[in-house]
């Protein structure tokens, strides 16, 4: 039991080790790569002594900023709730990460630890309820701030929430059909057989058109361009008009906390998790046979490097598409939600249950 | 009167247009093109390679300046005979003809015969100067003239936007007005 929870908080401390710097990374790929895409060179300036690191130092000097501002309450707001909201975002978007596995299970003598701070076996069904619940931030932020701009925001992305996740939650339950479990680590595991032997059975070969609509639903969730109507700087200035110093950063970071959780769960649930192609444990197979032999620890390795690779790649995508495309407008908004993304995932999942039927499992 | 209408037809979009995914695809292709080009020419720029092929259009402005047109109208200076003397001979033309009237010149008797009158003070006040040249073009001497590039002028205070005939016979010291004391003398005439 001791060792049981001695080993959960060691990965959850891992978990949110990781995920706290790649958000602070983000801030710099986000000034660096939408540089480099529109042939500039970005934010460099920032400097230790002679060091300046391409600019690496550019987040540091943001959150000392952040400390430093003076922490603002409207005087007509609501104090307690204008507090509270930030930190309910926050806490919200980090607990969901409890359910994603970065590894398989990890042998040290006779102990075997799974690489994944809680193991739920309703881990998809948790992690949309977490997300769900980081809405409320938002919305309270909105109520609390008293500002009719800062409240259109929290309409506006209580509006986005109910209707994008109604699209993420039938495209991830293609995959539950599929994989018959919702427990994350069984649904990686399940990715690790292969197609026709040789395509490695990943959820977006098996759920080309369900990937793409999670992956439109999912960025909806993460309130960044194209779909950042609940903060639409030109146009509102969105629901933390009224934060200032770390509370708003707290939201900035909020959403860059939501942008790994996505990429963590279209790695997940779309590209095999930890899998790496024809490796298992004890070493890369090809046709049933084992061709190259490798020590435990070192399979570990390479899937916990294979998680993160995917994770990063995501990452970086999604960096692409928030600097490619503009703004949707409110109706377009919910016309493609309603209009097409439902529609579409309700086609996909019924096409699904048809083939599954078919082939007869 | 009539109420006037008028009929905004919308546009006709097919299908492929309306589900926005192939439009996605070419933007994404296109900055995902500017990204992996420009990333590759930054590592090779570190490596000495393709130097000839720029990463990014960027200037870093301190350090590296942006080339100038030659012609371009930038900090005023004032042409040296051969001796070193000022080559104005302060017969006003420049002073008449500027629409700012921010130059002032103090005229005085030259030693050389030959020479009828040189300026005794030359300025010329940077915070009104609206660099039409009308100054450079009308000078019969080829005294002034506008091609220092110098175009980063800057001050903490309206005197030290004012030039005097030794900053402007001297334009490569010119890092040194920027920090020049306030109190100075103001303008002689005005």
């Amino acid at each position: 039991m001791l060792e049981h929870v001695i080993s959960s908080t060691i990965l959850s401390g891992i978990m949110i080790f990781n995920v706290i710097n790649l958000a602070a990374l983000h801030t710099w790929l986000e000034r660096k790569q939408s540089a480099v895409m529109q042939d500039r060179i970005g934010a460099n300036r920032a400097h230790i002594g002679p060091f300046r690191l391409l600019g690496l130092f550019h987040p540091l000097a943001d959150a000392i900023k952040m400390f430093f501002k003076e922490d603002f309450v409207p005087p007509s707001g609501h104090r307690v709730l204008h507090t509270l909201a930030p930190f309910l975002s926050m806490v919200f978007a980090l607990i969901t990460f409890a359910a994603i596995p970065f590894g398989d299970v990890l042998r040290i003598g006779d102990m075997e630890i799974g690489l994944q701070p809680a193991n739920l076996n309703i881990g998809v069904l948790y992690i949309l309820a977490m997300l769900s619940m980081v809405v409320y931030g938002v919305v309270l932020a909105g109520y609390s701030s008293n500002n009719n701009y800062a409240f259109l925001g929290g309409l506006r992305a209580s509006a986005q929430m109910i209707s994008y996740e109604v699209t993420l939650g039938l495209t991830i339950m293609g995959l539950v059909m599929i994989y018959g479990t919702l427990n994350l680590q069984e649904m990686i595991r399940w990715q690790g057989r292969l197609l026709f032997g040789f395509l490695p059975a990943w959820g977006v070969f098996m759920q080309p058109l369900g990937f793409l609509l999670f992956l439109a639903a999912g960025i909806a969730e993460t309130k960044r361009i194209p779909y950042d109507i609940p903060e639409a700087e030109s146009e509102i200035i969105g629901y933390f008009t009224e934060y200032s110093g770390m509370k708003f950063g707290m939201y900035f970071f909020t959403d860059y906390v939501e942008t790994i959780l996505l990429a963590c769960m279209s790695t997940a649930l779309f590209f095999g998790g930890w899998q790496v192609p024809f490796l298992r444990s004890g070493g890369f197979h090809w046709g049933g046979t084992l061709v190259l032999g490798l020590p435990h620890l070192l399979v570990t390795l390479m899937q916990i490097g294979s998680f993160t690779a995917k994770v990063l790649a995501f990452c970086w995508f999604f960096m692409l598409i928030r600097w490619t495309l503009p703004r949707f407008r409110y109706d377009q908004l919910m016309k493609v939600g309603w209009k097409m993304m439902l529609p579409l995932s309700l086609a996909n999942l019924l096409a699904t249950a048809v083939i599954l039927v078919m082939v007869g499992n | 009167m009539p109420v006037t209408t008028k009929v905004v037809k919308q546009p006709n979009m097919s299908f492929m247009v309306r589900i926005y995914f192939p439009a996605i695809f070419q933007g994404l292709a296109l900055t995902g093109w500017h990204f992996f080009r420009n990333l590759t020419l930054h590592i090779l720029h570190k490596f000495d390679l393709f130097k000839d092929v720029p990463a990014a259009v960027t200037y870093q402005y301190p350090e590296e300046k942006r080339p100038l047109a030659p012609r371009l109208r930038s900090r005023h200076r004032l042409t040296k005979r051969s001796n070193g003397s000022p080559r104005c001979v302060a017969c006003m033309m420049c002073e008449t003809v500027c629409p700012a009237h921010c130059i002032y010149i103090v005229a005085d008797e030259h030693p050389d015969p030959n020479i009828e009158k040189r300026p005794k003070r030359f300025d010329i006040d940077l915070g009104i100067c609206v660099y039409c040249g009308f100054c450079v073009e009308a000078c019969p001497e080829d005294a002034i003239r506008m091609d220092t590039q110098i175009l980063d002028i800057a001050a903490y205070s309206r005197e030290g936007m004012y030039l005097t005939m030794d900053d402007l016979l001297n334009p490569e010291n010119h890092g040194a007005i920027v920090l020049r004391d306030p109190k100075r003398p103001q303008p002689a005439s005005q």
